[in-house]
């Protein structure tokens, strides 16, 4: 009896909190990445439009990353989806998420540049102890930013 | 010194190619930390602890590759990748490795 409650009162946790937060994040990636559109980021090795760009002055090394963890709803009903296959809406969102909140923190990291190329992303699985399931992911954006004169 | 993660720096001739450099480092929060990530695990979100602790050794390992590369009289490090495994629970590997070599 106790055991259920717990659940239950997690479940409703995660559910209210989760949701919340997840629009929240959402809101502002959005927002963010409507900012930032004229940063040209691309992953191709070489420069765009060279011709335009002039003479590059600087180019470094820039990344962002993020741990974006599920919430005990999401994991639940992931879980439970699991048994039928199919999907998984509920990670789905969480790895969209972390990614763009990735490339958002590269490119706010370099926001003078010229051009951003050769970006990359990485996804990794953070484990979370004994229960053998992904609790968190974790996100490397990496790129080269050009800075012209 | 340079570094980036294409295979020539633009505007830059590679003259000399010193070899593969890398970097790496495995760290663990202490158990704190680790248990604000996981009261944040039910809740969802961004778990800020480890954000900051990757980013860290990051660095770190970003700092040992180029104290190898600088050793080695390189100026520059191209075609940087980067790599991130799990060790044990808790605990997690950054690896990064590139080319040295020397631009004009």
């Amino acid at each position: 009896m106790v055991e259920l409650l717990i659940f239950l009162v997690l479940i409703s946790v995660g559910y209210f909190f989760g949701q919340r937060s997840e629009a929240k994040h959402f809101r502002s990636i959005r927002a963010r990445e409507l900012e930032l559109m004229g940063l040209i980021t691309h992953n191709g090795k070489h420069p765009l439009g060279v011709d335009q760009l002039g003479t590059v002055t600087e180019s470094r090394l820039v990344y962002g990353s993020v741990v974006i963890s599920v919430d005990y709803f999401k994991g639940v009903v992931a879980g439970l989806r699991m048994l039928v296959g199919g999907n998984l809406g509920t990670y789905e969102t969480l790895v969209d998420r972390a990614r763009r909140e990735a490339v958002l923190r590269l490119k706010e990291s370099c926001t003078d540049a010229a051009q951003i190329i050769n970006l990359r992303i990485e996804t990794s699985a953070i484990s979370k102890g004994n229960q053998n399931q992904v609790g968190s992911v974790e996100v490397l954006a990496y790129a080269t930013a050009i800075y012209t004169q | 010194m340079f570094i980036t993660n294409t295979e020539e720096i633009a505007g830059k001739k590679i003259s000399v190619c010193h070899g593969v450099v890398s970097g790496s480092t495995v760290r663990a929060k202490h158990a704190g930390r680790d248990i604000m990530a996981g009261l944040k695990n039910i809740m969802g979100g961004e778990l800020t602890a480890y954000t900051e602790l990757l980013t860290e050794s990051r660095d770190q390992a970003i700092q040992r590759m180029e104290d190898q590369a600088q050793q080695m009289g390189a100026n520059a490090i191209v075609n940087v990748r980067f790599s991130t495994s799990s060790v044990t629970a808790g605990a997690s590997e950054i690896y990064v490795y590139g080319t040295a070599v020397t631009v004009e």
